[in-house]
């Protein structure tokens, strides 16, 4: 009989300090792509997370009003695909009680995760998801940390118009969400600059060669490329316009370039420019957080790689979230959702301000983007910001080889 | 125009290597009656293969023999692992066990690897005509292709071994009363269509960069060239590769590209009604059985 009551005892013990260890926990949930084409730049994305996370629970947790609540995650592998984050995000919310949430990387895997946050009423921040599409039907517990999708090339318009504005621009892009997103701003922003468009073409995200669509980028007699869509596709792209001396002055391709691992293409990188986020060599000063020397020499540390944006954008993301429950004092979704609504800072990551009208509520609209290009220094492949010229860290090369 | 023409070749060029990779599947089909749908994996170890060997130092054309021998090891290793006990079952006990395998190789290859993109540089000087560029690297791997199918051709039609594997796939219980040892011929067979399938891996490889999910694109493309080229023969999947090239090569110039996938596969399918023999009815005589 004693040892059942002393069972029944302990049993009870366990469960209370269960309930308070969930109490100073926040559980935030989400997918990442371990396994499939986006592994690549997800996996970044949750360095980036994680680095957050070990910071805030190193300092004690995330402080709102008299408590101080440790960071907890549960994530999944989404294997890159549509159909898995639809039932991990159910299963985050549902069974692992997630609080808050995270988003996937890339724009497709986004709209598909903010169909569940939506529809339990959860609030996500977005990282990796730059299509605007998502932020325009009416979505209510969405933040974008990402500059939508419609700038991504703008810089790089500018960039060529100030170099050559009679540029022949060839517009090849990836047939995903995402890209298809940019070409319809770059085709409008072009028109708008005065350029010719002489080639607009999509291709298959899963092209494997693209000889016959550099054939016709040389028929058209571009002298200027701009499009791509993510890693594998660009960097084959970018490999196959080296090995088939396509002629140009200038080529930026989204995504790809701006992973690291791109200077592995050696000499077929050198000069290719690509639009980012963010960049090391940005020089924000935060209202919180880490400076971004600060948080790139930590990550390099614990790394051994240099950050690009997916990471940061990852840390922002969790700092954002961060911020915003400190300001309300609560863990209360609604209360976090209206100091979200109110946020107007800078942080390493750069500003960040969203959108309250209820037709593009979450949309991001402070965040700036950088131009980066792939520069020979020393004998080394380096990235340079080339563009807004008050951010540059090194005059831009062109023609890029 | 030459535009036009460029575009053509470079499919040609390009299909010729899609020939290599399909010419193992088909003999594998042909003479066991197994769909190996590990050849994706295998041509992405083809690809790591040719990676590692450059790396230390292995020019990349010498490095291709190494990697054919290293293929024929590791398709002798699946045939016990995967395919031995299916042999004689329904063609689908062999399709799931071949698929689940794939499943494993590309578990643990994306676990070790990630899906980062790995690039081999090779630099070879190519054609140039009034701003298109025939790349030496596509030269080259079409001018192998040919040769390596030259060579299966005299293995197959030559050689005892070769005569040997058709008696197999003519008729098993014919050749094991000829004293034909059927279970090692038809390990070598499977070993040498993985070979196979790992060279062309290889010589893609010195065409584009790869990450550990290349091997699905090409694994598809091999289907529709075995298709073309008829089921069960390597002269027919060599040709099937530059028909399929040469069908790229026409379509893009004339089509957005997203389109060629289209084309191909609605191909795929008339072939597969009006013409089950391959498009190529002279080579009919060169299926291995």
């Amino acid at each position: 009989m004693k040892t059942l009551q002393r069972l029944v005892v302990g049993l009870l013990c366990v469960l209370a300090s269960a309930v308070v260890l969930a109490q100073d926990t926040i559980t935030i949930g989400f997918t990442v792509s371990q396994t499939g084409p986006l592994n690549l730049d997800s996996i970044a994305q949750l360095h980036g997370f994680e680095m957050w996370r070990d910071d805030v629970n190193a300092a004690g947790g995330i402080k709102a009003g008299d408590k101080r609540y440790k960071v907890r995650f549960v994530s999944y592998d989404d294997q890159s695909q549509p159909g898995r984050v639809q039932q991990l995000y159910t299963r985050l919310i549902v069974e692992d009680k997630a609080q808050f949430l995270f988003s996937p990387y890339s724009s497709g895997l986004v709209a598909t995760a903010t169909i569940i946050s939506e529809q339990y009423g959860k609030l996500m921040m977005s990282i990796g998801g730059a299509e605007p599409k998502t932020y325009q039907l009416g979505n209510k517990y969405l933040f974008q940390t990402y500059t939508p999708a419609d700038h991504y090339l703008t810089g790089a318009l500018e960039l060529v118009k100030s170099k050559n504005p009679a540029a022949k621009i060839a517009l090849v892009y990836s047939d995903d969400p995402f890209s298809k997103a940019v070409a319809i701003a770059t085709r409008e922003q072009s028109k708008q600059m005065g350029f010719s468009l002489v080639l607009d073409e999509s291709y298959p995200p899963n092209q494997t060669d693209f000889s016959a669509i550099i054939n016709k980028i040389i028929s058209s007699g571009a002298d200027t490329l701009l499009g791509g869509g993510h890693y594998p596709d660009g960097a084959t792209l970018a490999r196959q316009l080296h090995d088939q001396k396509a002629n140009l002055k200038w080529l930026t391709l989204l995504v790809a370039p701006d992973s690291p691992q791109f200077a592995s293409l050696g000499a077929a990188a050198q000069g290719i420019s690509v639009p980012s986020q963010w960049a090391p060599q940005v020089t924000y000063k935060p209202d919180f957080g880490p400076t971004p020397a600060e948080f790139t020499k930590r990550f390099e540390a614990a790394y051994k790689i240099a950050p690009g944006y997916h990471a940061a954008g990852g840390y922002a993301g969790g700092l954002l979230f961060q911020h915003a429950i400190e300001q309300s004092g609560s863990i209360d979704p609604e209360k976090v959702a209206t100091a979200l609504n109110a946020m107007n800072v800078t942080t390493l990551w750069g500003a960040t301000k969203f959108s309250t009208d209820p037709k593009s509520h979450g949309l991001q609209l402070a965040h700036a983007m950088v131009l980066t290009q792939w520069q020979m220094k020393n004998g080394q492949l380096v990235k340079e910001v080339v563009w807004p010229q008050a951010a540059a860290t090194a005059p831009v090369v062109y023609p890029y080889q | 125009m030459l535009g036009i023409i460029a575009s053509i070749v470079d499919g040609v060029l390009v299909g010729s290597v899609y020939g290599l990779a399909a010419m193992g599947l088909t003999l594998i089909w042909g003479v066991m009656n197994v769909i190996n749908l590990t050849h994706g994996a295998m041509i992405v170890a083809g690809m790591f293969a040719l990676f590692y060997l450059t790396a230390l130092g292995v020019p990349a054309y010498a490095a291709l023999a190494p990697v054919l021998v290293g293929g024929f090891a590791i398709g002798v290793g699946v045939y016990w692992i995967a395919v031995h006990r299916m042999i004689g079952r329904p063609p689908l006990m062999s399709l799931l066990s071949t698929f689940a395998m794939n499943m494993v190789l590309i578990g643990l290859g994306t676990a070790v690897f990630g899906t980062v993109l790995f690039n081999v540089p090779v630099a070879l000087p190519g054609l140039s005509m009034r701003g298109y560029t025939f790349t030496g690297t596509h030269l080259m791997a079409a001018a192998l292709t040919a040769a390596m199918a030259a060579a299966l051709y005299l293995f197959l039609y030559r050689t005892r071994p070769g005569k040997a594997i058709r008696a197999v796939a003519s008729n098993r219980e014919a050749a094991e009363l000829n004293g034909i040892p059927t279970t090692q011929v038809l390990a070598f067979t499977f070993a040498l269509g993985v070979a196979l399938a790992c060279l062309s891996g290889a010589l893609i490889a010195t065409l584009f960069p790869f990450t550990v999910l290349s091997g699905a694109a090409y694994q598809l493309k091999s289907f529709v060239v075995t298709v073309l080229g008829g089921l069960g023969n390597p002269a027919g999947a060599l040709l099937g590769g530059v028909a399929l090239g040469l069908l790229e090569g026409l379509v893009t110039p004339f089509m957005p590209v997203s389109w060629t996938a289209v084309i191909e596969f609605v191909v795929f399918v008339i072939v597969l009604i009006a013409f089950p023999s391959g498009l190529f009815p002279f080579l009919r005589h060169a299926r291995v059985r």
